[in-house]
């Protein structure tokens, strides 16, 4: 018997769509630090500015996962 | 090519998942021991107070317990600081400490004042003589007590005015001119930066001035919270910034700002988008008007639920060792704990600064000069 609960599953498929984003956001910014390293601060911060958007999505999903749960 | 690899990602995630929970599932049919003793995990809450046995840990209920706000603060051990309690009831104000609402045993008891009051899961309630709950006077009861998350604001409070009086009384003796000293040169790049990349950006340098007050505010409201709310002793501990009703009242006075400052091409984009034909500017109307209330709402849950989120991951590692049973298991819970703490001292500056950032863009998009040009095209920049 597997025991757990359907929260769990949410919870994990909002980290695979906020992987998805965050790599995809990673990517964008090598590729462009790559071609113009002397913009690499700018990109770094608003590399970081997206990142925290895509995350906070998927901890609005661990919060509602946690509290579906309790 | 993107979706093709994300397709074929997805596949193989959902296989992996499902080879898993196969042999999981074969796994528990063999042993079933094993599985009993993982599912002691599993909520347990069939009594609420006195008959738990040994050994049972509700791991939901340990982490909401440290999360949520408390009528005392706890310290260490079995001391902590028991809180006024301040209620309103049809018989007035009443102001007792939260040290009678528990007995010797650290549950909840019945304290007699203008009503008997008793803790129902965390909330203050009025019961009558059989201890059930008098629903009817409990709807007049309004609780204004100093909670832990009260008394943490004042100390966040405290700690704000120390630094940044200081701060303020050295440029008053020594003016601009001198060299910062001391806190002076600590705090002066935060609220550089705070004005030349979040308030400066974001509404202009001609109007910046009169929104940088609000904006260093909120600022520094959210920082030192956030800070507090990662030390896990006395002066912090409590989850303040996790708080939905402390994220709420900021985003409400996000939301009094941006709508007070707006000007009239603001609420023209919103009611009467210019440019576009009759039909599309009452279709869009009444989605820019839900965008008025969504943007404030979205400041609210995403602080909220960064802060909330970060504990919970903090706590859950450390209940690790509850749930194994055994202090070996602190040998890979406590690393990643720390681990996460320091993720959480960049995600405590970042939801601070993106707070601020977002409430800045909100105002500078409120009172944003529009040069309608002979298209009359709704897009800038």
């Amino acid at each position: 018997m597997v025991v757990g609960s359907v929260a769990a599953i949410g919870a994990g498929l909002a980290a695979i769509g906020a992987g998805i984003g965050i790599g995809q956001i990673g990517k964008g910014a090598v590729e462009g630090i790559a071609r113009q390293p002397e913009a690499a601060n700018e990109i770094r911060s608003n590399m970081i500015v997206a990142a925290a958007f895509v995350e906070a999505v998927a901890l609005f999903a661990v919060v509602v996962a946690l509290l579906g749960n309790g | 090519m993107t979706f093709r690899s994300i397709k074929s990602l997805l596949v193989k995630t959902f296989s992996v998942f499902s080879l898993l929970l196969a042999t999981q599932a074969f796994a528990g049919e063999n042993h079933t021991p094993a599985t009993t003793q993982a599912g002691a995990v599993a909520p347990v809450a069939d009594e609420a107070h006195g008959a738990k046995k040994e050994g049972d840990f509700n791991v939901t209920e340990t982490i909401l317990e440290h999360i949520k706000d408390d009528h005392s603060w706890h310290m260490w051990g079995h001391v902590s600081i028991h809180l006024p309690v301040i209620l309103k009831t049809s018989k007035g104000f009443e102001v007792f400490s939260s040290e009678k609402l528990v007995d010797e045993h650290h549950e909840p008891a019945v304290y007699k004042g203008n009503f008997d009051y008793k803790l129902m899961e965390g909330k203050i309630k009025i019961v009558d003589a059989a201890g059930n709950i008098d629903e009817d006077a409990s709807k007049q009861l309004w609780d204004f007590s100093i909670t832990k998350n009260v008394a943490s604001l004042f100390v966040s409070v405290f700690i704000l005015l120390v630094v940044l009086l200081s701060a303020a009384a050295a440029y008053k003796k020594t003016g601009v001119k001198s060299a910062p000293k001391g806190l002076q040169s600590f705090m002066e790049p935060i609220i550089l930066f705070v004005r030349d990349e979040v308030a400066i950006p974001n509404i202009g340098a001609k109007k910046a001035g009169k929104y940088m007050p609000f904006l260093l505010t909120i600022f520094f409201l959210i920082l030192i919270n956030n800070f507090l709310g990662l030390i896990p002793f006395f002066p912090g501990g409590a989850n303040v910034s996790g708080n939905i009703a402390f994220t709420m009242t900021l985003a409400v006075f996000v939301f009094i700002v941006v709508n007070v400052s707006a000007n009239k091409s603001y609420w023209e984009h919103i009611f009467w988008m210019p440019g576009m034909h009759w039909s599309m500017k009452l279709f869009l109307a009444p989605i820019e008007l839900i965008g008025v209330f969504t943007k404030p709402i979205s400041l609210m849950i995403r602080l909220f639920a960064n802060i909330t989120a970060g504990h919970i991951l903090v706590l859950s590692l450390i209940c690790l060792i509850f749930i194994f049973k055994t202090v070996f298991a602190s040998a890979i819970a406590v690393p990643f704990a720390v681990f996460i703490g320091m993720i959480e001292l960049l995600v405590a500056f970042l939801q601070a600064f993106i707070f601020t950032m977002l409430a800045a863009m909100y105002i500078g998009m409120a009172t944003e000069e529009h040069h309608h040009d002979a298209h009359g095209e709704a897009a800038h920049h």
